[in-house]
This record gives structure tokens, sequence and C-alpha cells, in this order.
């Protein structure tokens, strides 16, 4: 089990980051949404940009 | 629940095992090698058709096996063995039961049923449409549909995976943050959720076109969503055989990260960023503009790569830390010198490492750079870098922690240990000859997924340097190399469970596997470490690093001169 260390801290003061790191959801959402918009939407709307042959 | 949760307590580890997730690591892990030996027999088959002087197969069949050989180890073997150990980085590492375990086997069905459809659609001889599956080249509906159902199968294993991390939390089976190892394993999970959608959402269409049910799918806009599914699965690979490289080293050494913050925003960087690479199989796609390749592959891929750069010195740091706590404190590589080799699963998981950094992610970066991506782009240096990354890198660090699962999971003694110490040390140099000569020749033009690099009764005649055939000749060698390798793993593993003298707490008490299993389930960061050895292995890799990408640099400059 893991236990905690003096490199936690104690739950009343936990930091930002690692709220965020200790949040599997949030960092689910993080890892989807990003490649999604910067890779996927932005990439599908180049392609439907490109005009259609004559 | 419906299932009352069993356990057993594992006499190697001390860790609280359930006996569902228990049979279901067995039975994704079995599963995994039975593809690794179709899909490894399939790539033997292609290096041997590449070598000039035996040139095995012949054309329709070289690109039907080549076809079966990339979804059979890129996707089948790769995720059942992933899925394997998502459920071992849940249940097993947080000592708490598998979330549905009835779920998880239908799951684990839909893998099954997927991937033998997709390989009977191909051995029918219809679907020979290679792992990418461009249209308008179309397969039968059954093969686009077996891959659906893998990638469903796959995804309710994801799922399994994020409900039993909020089981033992429920549960209260662990404190504070997860295992890093976890954590690596929820990368991989949230890289697998992105990718399967990606899947999903791009092969459910180009399966209703092959049944004529839709008329059309657009080939770049298939490209663009396809990669992010066809790159992206092999970032879930990278992600789960770092986790399971400091799984390795915590086990065998009791090695504990440099710094568990740091490593856990290195794998932030890869949730982040990693997926962004696919990007770079449309580098020279016309109509896609240059921002989005640039930013995608330039910015967004180093920052990926950063995180592995991260890793690459924090598990050598790890076991260089853990060793000079052992007492081998001499010179300043005393402890690499003295580090277990004779053991397959420290040897394996190292020249994983080594070779994953210095083949795959080097060669990785100068592929992912727009401009000098143009000398090397669809030539056979591309399946050379990947052999590097996910042969190398990934098949080679899960052959390496086969050699835990089976006497702890499996609960039974490795079988030959004298050939599986070696076993490695064939697989890997195999590998990385594979790797290497399959890069040298797509660096002198040999295209990728050609039956005939000579191309013969070619309208414009095309005179590959002697060179080019050499390369190929030694890919075929080693090749044959890497097989022997495989088919040694297959065959060690296989007897293993099947014949290995069963692991009573009597002889893992005689045999011990692990030297300590408490770092990997802790938080805790190595104190106050000497890295001299590191340092200096990490200097080796910068310096490797830069003078590469600047030779290919100076390639491009004379392959297209300006005046």
């Amino acid at each position: 089990m893991a236990g905690k260390s003096k490199e936690q801290g104690g739950d009343e003061n936990v930091p930002f980051m690692q709220q965020l790191l200790d949040n599997p959801f949030i960092l689910l959402f993080l890892g989807v949404a990003s490649p999604t918009l910067l890779y996927i939407v932005w990439g599908v709307i180049e392609v439907a940009q490109i005009p259609i042959a004559q | 629940m419906a299932l009352a949760a069993k356990f057993r307590t594992c006499p190697d580890t001390g860790l609280k095992v359930h006996s569902q997730a228990e049979a279901l690591i067995k039975a994704n892990a079995v599963l995994g090698i039975i593809f690794l030996a179709v899909g490894g027999l399939f790539g033997l088959l292609v290096a041997l058709t590449r070598w000039p002087a035996v040139h095995l197969l012949p054309d329709e069949l070289f690109y039907l096996i080549l076809t079966g050989h990339g979804a059979n180890v890129l996707l089948f073997w790769i995720i059942f063995f992933e899925i394997a150990v998502l459920y071992f980085a849940s249940a097993v590492l947080l000592n708490c039961r598998l979330a549905m375990p009835k779920i998880a086997w239908l799951g684990f069905l839909l893998m099954v049923v997927g991937a033998i459809t997709a390989n009977v659609s191909v051995l029918q001889g219809e679907s020979t449409v290679m792992f990418t599956s461009y249209p308008p080249l179309k397969a039968q509906p059954h093969f686009y549909l077996g891959l659906i159902l893998f990638a469903v199968g796959a995804l309710v294993g994801c799922f399994i995976f994020f409900a039993t991390l909020v089981i033992a939390k429920q549960e209260k089976t662990y404190e504070g943050s997860v295992p890093l190892v976890t954590f690596g394993a929820i990368t991989a999970a949230i890289i697998a959720v992105f990718t399967i959608a990606s899947g999903a959402v791009i092969l459910i269409p180009t399966w209703l076109w092959s049944m004529g049910l839709i008329a059309n799918v657009d080939p770049v806009l298939y490209k663009v969503v396809w990669w992010a599914m066809g790159h992206s699965s092999q970032q879930i690979n990278v992600s789960a055989h770092v986790a399971i490289w400091y799984l390795i080293a915590a086990l065998l050494l009791g090695a504990k990260p440099l710094s568990e913050k740091v490593s856990r925003f290195a794998f932030l960087l890869y949730i982040l960023f990693l997926q962004l690479a696919s990007a770079h199989h449309l580098l020279v796609e016309p109509g896609i503009s240059s921002e989005w390749k640039i930013f995608n592959t330039s910015y967004a891929m180093y920052l990926a790569v950063l995180g592995s750069m991260i890793h690459g010195l924090s598990i050598p740091g790890a076991v260089e830390a853990a060793q000079r706590r052992r007492g081998f404190t001499n010179g300043t590589f005393e402890w690499l010198r003295k580090a277990p080799w004779g053991n397959p699963a420290f040897a394996g998981m190292f020249l994983s490492l080594v070779l994953f950094g210095f083949l795959g992610g080097i060669t990785g970066v100068v592929l992912g750079t727009e401009q000098i991506n143009l000398i090397m782009h669809n030539t056979l240096y591309v399946p050379g870098h990947f052999h590097a990354t996910v042969v190398a890198g990934t098949t080679l660090a899960f052959m390496a922690v086969t050699y835990l699962v089976v006497p702890l999971i499996f609960r039974r003694q490795i079988i030959l240990p004298g050939l599986a110490k070696w076993q490695p040390y064939l697989f890997g140099i195999g590998v990385a000859g594979i790797s290497l000569f399959m890069m040298g020749a797509g660096t002198l033009g040999v295209p990728r997924r050609h039956w005939d690099i000579t191309f013969t009764d070619a309208a414009i005649a095309v005179d590959m340097p002697g060179t080019a055939f050499l390369m190929m000749g030694l890919n075929g060698l080693f090749a044959l190399l890497a097989a022997t390798g495989g088919l040694l793993y297959i065959l060690i593993v296989v007897g293993s469970v099947l014949f290995g003298e069963k692991r009573t707490e009597a002889v893992a008490k005689a045999n011990p596997v692990i030297f300590d299993a408490s770092t990997v389930k802790s938080y805790g960061s190595e104190e106050h470490p000497k890295l001299s050895g590191t340092y200096v292995l990490v200097a080796i890799f910068f310096v490797a690093f830069v003078l590469y990408y600047y030779v290919n640099w100076k390639f491009l400059s004379e392959v297209w001169p300006l005046s």
C-alpha cells in the first residue's frame, strides 16, 4: 500500500499540480481533449478547406 | 458486485491478488503471446522476401502477409498484453478487486473474436490493404468489423481499469497518490481511450463504405483520423513500456525514481502531447498547412520527447542509485558492470531502454522534423524507426516483464534458465540490426511496402545502389537472429506455463525472483543520489542525438542543393 511520504504533505495542503496528477478523470479529459482539438479538429478543418476539384 | 472477491496473498511480493484479476491477466497475456507468435512468423516471411537473394514470397502473398504482420504485432499482441498490464497495475498494485469482472471477460471475448475475424479476413486474401487500409483500397467488411470489435473490447478493458481505480480509492486500499507504475498505466489507458475512439470514428464509416452503404470515404480525411489511431496506438506502448521499466527496476533492485514529481510530470507531458506525433505521417500531405504539421510535430511533439528524455535519465539513474546503495560504488560504472545481466528481466529491460532511446527516440525526432523528413518519408526508414520503438522498445520490455509474470502470476518456475539468459540478447541484437539496416536502406531510397526494390519493368528505371541490397541482406540475417530470440521466448514462456515447476511457498522461498516489492507499491524518490555513470551515459546520448540530427540536415542539403 502506498504510504504518504514527506513529499506529499497533508491532505489540507495538497498543491494544485498534485491534485491534478491524482485525479485520473481530469487527466483523461485533458488527454482526450488536447489531441482531439490540436490534431483531429484542426486537421479536419484543414482538409475541409481544400477546394473541390472542378 | 456479482462475484465474491477472492484473494490470495503472493508469497513473493506480499501483494493481495484478486482471483478474477489474476485470471484475466493470464488470459490476456496468453492471447497476446499467441498473436505475437503468428505476427512474428509473418514478420520473418516479410524479411525473407525483402532479402534480395532469397525473395521468398510471390508478390500477392507478400502484401497479404505484410497486412497480417502489421495487425497481429502492432495491434493484437501489444494491446492484449497492455490490458494485462492495466489489470496488474490497478487491481494487483492497488491491492483491490477488479471492477466488473464479467464485463471484463466480455471485453476480452470481443477482442478475441475481433482479432480472429480480422485474421480470417486477411488470410482469405480479399483484405490485402496493409495495416493502414487507406481508401480507396477496400477490404472485406469483416476485416473492419474485426478491428472494430477488437477496439470495443479494448475500450471495455480501459474502462474496467478506470473503474478499478475508483474502487481502490473508495475502499481505501491505498493512501495518497497511486504508485508510479500505476500512474504510467493511467497514462497508457488515457492514450488508449483517445486511440480507440479515433479508430471508431474512422473505421465505422469505412466499414459501412465496404458494404456499399455509403458512397465515399475521403482519403485525406481518412489519413488524418486514422493516424490518430495508428500512431497513437504506439504511444500506448511507450507509456506502458516506460511503466514496465520502472516496475522491473523497482522489483529487481529496489530502484526508486530520482524524483516522483518529475517522473509524473514526464507522464503528464505524454498525456498532453504524445498523440500529436501522429502528424509526422502526414508531413508531405498536400492540402494540409505547415502550421498544423509543424505545431503537431516540431513543437508539441518535442514536449513529449522531453518526457521521454526525463524517463531516459530517471530510470538508469534510479538503477545506478539502487546499485550504489547495494555497495557497487567503485568508479563510474561498477554499478552497471555488476548489474544482474544474467537475469533476463533486467537484461531485457535495460536493452529495451537503450535501444528505444538511441535507435527509436533519436530517429523519431528526425522523422518528426518537416524538412529532414523529406529525405526518408515513406521509405523503409519508417519501419526501421518503429521496429526500434515498438519491437526493441515495447516488445522487448514486455518480454522482460514476462520473466517476472510467469513466476509471480502463473506461479511457475521458468524452464531452461540457461537459454532464458540469452533470449533478450538474441532478440534485442536481432531487432537492433533489423532497425538499423532498414533505416540505412531507407536513407538510400528503398521504399517501404514494396515487394520488388529493383522496380523491374517500371516505366522509369530505378537504380538502387549496391549498398541498399547489402542492407536488405543484413536485414534478413538479423531478422533470423530476432526470430530465433522470439521463438526461444515463446518456447520458454509456453513451456514454463505448461510444464514449469509449480512455485509453491517453499519453492518461492528457495528461489527468490525479486529483491524488494515495497518500492513499487510506495510513493517516494531516491534521496541524494550520486549519478556520475548516468550523467556519462546521458552525455553520450546527447552527442549521438546532435550528431545524427546534424548529419541529416547535411544530407538534406546535398540531395536538394540550393544555389
